[in-house]
């Protein structure tokens, strides 16, 4: 488990920041630009020394202020995928690959060189030199060269945020087979919530340098108080489900989850695999009753848990669907004359859900909302 | 030697090898120089900056006059290093070595150090981060990506040695085979009566030489950016 707690002054600016993550999955810290995301993962590294704090992965510490601790970088064995990839442009892709493997000890050598080629298709390039690979193609030898250093932990700065949309889409399923094909545990930096949604199993929620809220994605998402770091256009609930059975005749499937089902546009994946649906509150609409002659399918029996002001004539009402939570961005005015307080029980009305490019089986040309 | 008269070859030979032992001396020296300087700030880097490019703004005399008060047989280090190991450096090849490497010293630091800087330090931050210690990277990463400044460095360092005339002739005179290097010869031809003809075929012969260090220098910038997949 990492457990990090760090203070650092950065110019004018105070990151005072401590969580801890899982073993295993992706931890994304998320947050706008400047937030101090980066400066957090720097810290981990050790290519920056906090002012005070800890950062310990399970018994080894890394930086221990009061303990006059601080391992230099090169001893920590921390892998690092920097935004902007930094190859060695005097190397070959192999040699690239290779540079971090030759400096740790046979006998602790667990990653071997052929999987990792496979894993990241990387075997038509092992003899090219970066300066000639494309953007896509350059960050993934990134991921080869940073998980054959053997790392304890993996950290990724943005690492999709010089690709353009097709590019990132091409890298997202190689980031997902890191996550689900390797023991390492991995920390994200992310400003793209498309990214965090479709990749995370914890979220980190961090603002002015300050950690905002910690959890599981959707229970982060699901908060209100969040959506001014989330970004309000963003806001809305992430919801784990499951494909209960297909359609084939009306190209629908049907997904279910603790709070009941939710029929969608067919998705390419087998009865039982695991889906995750970001739900934008502006596609929710909140009904007092079972509505009758209306296109909606989607509609769920839920429970108004709390309300709160979005915008100078909006409200976000939180609603508890079985054990997860949706949000529904709706009028001030229908909150008052729907009389929307919380206890009270109500039918909410899926119209939209956006689908993460590929997670799906939704085509990959980038992130879209789909009608249902 | 059929082209070249006894003479001419002794002056050529003698100052290919003082600027080949200046060179291969000075560039060690200035390659930690150029690193120091170009990756790190301390305290009086301004001074130690200042000192390194002195010989690029002094008169050549002056170095030469410096050279002969603290290195000569009754100077402070020269007197010391007579005495200790029995080392003579002037009015010797070695004198002049130490002459011509001081005076191109400059140059070397400035065009390795250009290089140093151009170096992305992102890619030293990588290296660490993948087990790479210090020394490490001086070797793997830094050495590598500054060698075409090295390598043009070295080869501007060295015609400007092969040339140095004021330092020398200060600091180790102008003895023929010993530290007359082509310039001195040249000066000394045009010294003599009726020495015209041998002055200019020494300098058709300096003219041969540099033009041929520039070509090459050119020749293997161009090879060393391949190499390291600059091009």
């Amino acid at each position: 488990m990492l457990d990090l707690s760090i203070r650092q002054t950065l110019g004018a600016f105070a990151l005072d920041i401590a969580f801890t993550a899982e073993e295993r999955g992706v931890t994304a810290l998320f947050g706008r630009s400047g937030s101090g995301k980066t400066s957090v993962i720097n810290a981990i590294a050790g290519l920056t020394r906090p002012d005070a704090g800890h950062i310990r992965i399970g018994d080894t510490v890394f930086f221990d202020s009061a303990l006059r601790i601080d391992v230099p970088v090169e001893r920590r064995r921390i892998g690092y995928v920097f935004q902007d990839a930094r190859l060695f442009p005097h190397m070959t892709v192999r040699s690239n690959l290779e540079f971090g493997l030759r400096r740790v000890p046979a006998a602790d050598r667990r990653i071997a060189f052929g999987p990792v080629v496979e894993l990241l298709g990387l075997g038509h390039l092992l003899d090219r030199r970066p300066r000639g690979l494309s953007g896509g193609e350059k960050q993934r030898v990134a991921f080869g060269r940073a998980l054959l250093a053997q790392p304890r932990l993996l950290l990724m700065d943005e690492p999709m945020a010089s690709l353009d949309a097709a590019r990132k889409a091409e890298i997202m399923p190689y980031i997902e087979r890191l996550r689900d094909e390797m023991n390492i545990p991995i920390v994200m930096v992310s400003h793209a919530l498309d990214e965090v949604v479709r990749l995370a199993t914890t979220m980190v929620l961090i603002g002015e340098g300050r950690v905002r809220a910690v959890g599981p994605v959707g229970t982060v998402m699901g908060r209100l108080d969040l959506s001014a770091v989330t970004g309000a256009q963003d806001a809305g609930a992430v919801l784990d489900l499951t494909v209960e059975r297909h359609i084939p005749e009306d190209g629908l499937t049907v997904l279910a989850f603790d709070g009941g089902h939710l029929t969608v546009p067919r998705v390419e994946r087998a009865p039982g695999a695991s889906v995750r649906l970001h739900i934008h509150a502006r596609d929710v609409i909140v009904a007092l009753q079972q509505p009758v002659g209306v296109s909606v399918r989607n509609a769920l029996a839920a429970t108004v848990v709390e309300v709160a002001e979005s915008g100078p004539s909006s409200a976000d009402v939180r609603l508890a669907v079985g054990g997860s939570f949706l949000i529904a961005r709706i009028t001030r005015a229908a909150v008052r004359e729907l009389d929307l307080t919380p206890g009270r029980p109500v039918v909410a009305l899926v119209k939209g859900i956006a689908f993460e490019p590929g997670s799906t089986g939704a085509p990959a040309e980038g992130r879209r909302v789909v009608d249902v | 030697m059929d082209i070249l008269t006894p003479m001419e070859t002794t002056a050529l030979l003698l100052s290919l090898r003082v600027a080949g032992v200046a060179i291969a001396l000075g560039l060690p020296v200035a390659v930690l120089a150029a690193w120091v300087l170009g990756r790190y700030s301390f305290p009086g880097k301004t001074l130690v900056d200042g000192l390194v490019h002195l010989p690029l703004v002094l008169p050549p005399v002056v170095t030469g006059y410096i050279l002969l008060v603290t290195m000569g047989t009754k100077g402070v280090v020269g007197g010391w290093l007579y005495q200790t190991f029995g080392i003579k450096l002037i009015f010797t090849a070695e004198g002049a070595s130490l002459a011509v490497a001081v005076t191109s010293f400059p140059l070397m630091v400035r065009a390795i150090r250009l290089s140093v800087e151009a170096i992305d330090g992102g890619l030293e931050a990588a290296a660490r981060t993948l087990g790479a210690g210090p020394v490490d990277r001086f070797f793997t990463i830094l050495l590598p990506l500054m060698a075409p400044g090295l390598l043009s460095g070295a080869i501007v360092a060295f015609a400007a040695a092969m040339g140095e005339f004021g330092a020398v002739i200060t600091f180790v005179s102008n003895i023929p085979g010993q530290t007359q290097t082509l310039p001195l010869a040249i000066y000394a031809a045009t010294q003599e009566p009726g020495g015209d003809a041998v002055a200019a075929r020494l300098a058709a012969i300096s003219f041969g030489v540099a033009l041929i260090a520039l070509m090459l220098s050119e020749f293997l910038a161009h090879r060393v950016r391949r190499l390291i997949g600059q091009t």
